[in-house]
């Protein structure tokens, strides 16, 4: 641990990268304790007002008087939260399935390769369309829906990857020393397949996001009053001419917060990679 | 007499490939005594390291199959385990070397856990001991400062030091078996002596018992006891070390022999070489597989195939497959034996 933030302080891009995302987190953690205006419950007297960096309502309001600022670390909780958990589950599932489909080849591959592309054909909205309605709106549905939109994506990279790693020599030693499939692919292929599962999961991380705000948008998702970055945005856009705060600062959001995934992921990559990390 | 530690016999390997069968391995039988030092010479596809990956039951299946034949090692029939009990054999009581050690070694764990992993798998030791014991082993195959040297990753090793943990792994569960397959192929000739010096240091310490696979004759002359020479996946000629160097009975031996260069060879002396290639072993010749590029062939030679057989007047165990005498045809032809 010590040594993972001595080298991070080494890195300005992974040093700026950290402090952006952890700010964004540990805002949306500690919001019940710092005294902000109710997010959910708006003044109407005190609707659409600008950015007033020094008033009550530094961010402005929106079209129901309710406070951005408010809204925007309220709303951090659950996008964050939930674009972090579909990564996550997506990168498990993909990784899992990729390893799996890769190292065993022959029938089990074929069969996981089909239901991608099955799963491919279909128009990404509609499959995730039909998923909800199916399951309903929730919180954890719109988990679920956004990883299985992202699992694929890890499937076919890493299972090209395995293709490639289980021809390796080392894959040969391994048998010879003993050791079982699953170990070898949880012990030998994983390790050698992390690199390319961290930038997916960055280009995920962000493009997740942005999904979420078409499903809040479509109504599908976090359902409102709770707010949610995507869903401002939303809702913000027929204000865009007369009231450009309401798009402006939880879209400034959504980039900072893809910034500095892209810019800490960039960094762990080569964190993970020993031939890079003997330069330290 | 003592049994041997293994023993196989009439082994056939197979290759299913597009255009027919491929006889990878011919009816290949011999046994090796605890303690011996084996050194398997041969070109490429003379089914050296096929029958090895039989043996350690890692063949890809399909295309290759076992066609006939026993494996017998510590009296277990290697070719009757499930793939469990296999696994519990590799890597703990057969130990195992490969050609290239610079792709051998996983390149993103670190050398420590990787001798670990071998260890933990196969003893009851706890992650301290084994660790421990992880130490003894580096220092053991020559690596200074050990304890140091175990969070390091395989690209900061040298070639030489990466072969040097591969015999560590390959002997971490202390091995009955070690085979090294063209173990020192990969590496110079300088390091090449140092990795031959430690395995002939660590034959008279433990007395373990070694199949040495090569293609260089010169490679395994401090080293073994017992020369194999194979061809066609088949055993050509066997016996005692020197006594095969000396006085070989098979052409094919002989022509091996002759095509090593040696320092007292005068400038523009050329090279023997064996005429022709290897057999197409997709349709073999009938009879002695060599006997297409064998300037001594009899007629039998292109007919019947010959048995190994122990060769008159020579020592015990030397055994050599060929209808021909060599010394007498080599004395009736000595503008043979320069080329």
């Amino acid at each position: 641990m010590k040594d993972f933030f001595k080298t991070l302080l080494r890195s300005y891009s992974g040093c700026a990268g950290f402090i952006l995302l952890s700010s964004f987190v540990v805002l949306a953690l500690i919001a019940p304790w710092i005294n902000l205006p109710d997010p959910i419950i708006g003044n109407l007297h005190e609707r659409l007002l600008p950015p007033d960096w020094t008033g009550l309502h530094p961010l402005g309001t929106d079209p129901v008087g309710r406070d951005i600022l408010s809204r925007l670390i309220y709303g951090g909780q659950t996008t964050l939260m939930v674009a972090f958990s579909a990564v996550a589950l997506g990168a498990i599932l993909g990784t899992g399935i990729g390893i799996l489909a890769g190292f065993s080849g022959g029938i089990i591959d074929r069969i996981l390769m089909r239901i991608i592309d099955i799963q491919l054909s279909f128009p990404l909205m509609m499959l995730t369309l039909l998923v909800v309605a199916v399951l309903g709106p929730s919180i954890g549905n719109v988990i679920i829906v956004l990883a299985l939109t992202s699992w694929t994506r890890y499937t076919r990279i890493i299972r090209g990857q395995v293709l490639v790693l289980k021809e390796r020599e080392f894959i040969l030693s391994a048998k010879a020393i003993g050791a079982s499939a699953f170990w070898i692919m949880r012990q030998h292929i994983l390790p050698n397949v992390l690199t390319p599962v961290m930038v997916i999961a960055t280009l995920e991380l962000a493009r997740i996001i942005i999904m979420m705000a078409a499903l809040s948008f479509l109504g599908l998702g976090v359902q409102p009053p709770d707010p949610d970055w995507g869903q401002m945005l939303a809702e913000g856009r027929v204000y865009i001419s007369t009231a450009w705060w309401i798009v402006l600062f939880p879209g400034l959001a959504i980039l900072l917060t893809t910034l500095a995934v892209n810019l800490l992921g960039d960094w762990l990559r080569d964190y993970f990679d020993p031939k890079t990390r003997l330069k330290r | 007499m003592t049994a041997p530690l293994l023993e196989i016999r009439n082994l056939s390997i197979v290759f299913d490939t597009a255009e027919g069968p491929l006889h990878a391995v011919n009816n290949l039988s011999y046994s090796l005594m605890p303690g011996e030092t084996l050194g398997i010479v041969g070109e490429s596809g003379s089914g050296k390291s096929v029958h090895i990956m039989a043996l350690l039951g890692l063949l890809p299946s399909p295309p290759a199959r076992v066609v006939s034949g026993e494996i017998l090692f510590d009296g277990e029939n290697l070719l009757k385990l499930t793939e469990k009990e296999l696994r519990n054999i590799r890597g703990g009581k057969i130990g195992m070397i490969f050609q290239n050690p610079m792709s051998s070694l996983n390149p993103v764990l670190t050398i420590g856990r990787q001798i670990l992993e071998v260890i933990l798998r196969h003893t009851s030791m706890s992650r301290k001991q084994a660790t421990a014991h992880t130490i003894e082993l580096l220092d053991l195959v020559g690596i200074s400062a050990p304890a140091s040297r175990l969070t390091q990753y395989p690209h900061e090793f040298s070639g030489g030091m990466r072969q040097r943990v591969m015999i560590a792994i390959g002997l971490a569960c202390s091995p009955k078996l070690l085979i090294a397959d063209e173990a020192t192929t990969a590496l110079d000739v300088t390091i090449q002596a140092q990795i031959i010096d430690l395995i002939q240091n660590l034959k008279e310490k433990s007395g373990i018992t070694i199949i040495w696979i090569t293609h260089d004759i010169s490679s395994v002359s401090t080293l073994a006891d017992t020369l194999q020479v194979m061809y066609a996946g088949r055993v050509m000629e066997r016996g005692p070390f020197s006594t095969v160097i000396n006085d070989p009975r098979s052409a094919y031996t002989w022509g091996l022999l002759r095509s090593i260069p040696s320092p007292s060879m005068h400038s523009g002396q050329r090279l023997y070489q064996i005429p022709g290639s290897p057999p197409n072993m997709l349709s073999p010749p009938p009879g002695d597989p060599f006997a297409p590029r064998n300037p001594f062939a009899t007629p039998r030679c292109h007919r019947d195939t010959p048995p190994l057989r122990q060769v008159p007047n020579s020592l015990p165990g030397h055994m050599a497959a060929a209808w021909y005498d060599l010394p007498a045809l080599l004395s009736l032809h000595p503008e043979a034996s320069d080329v």
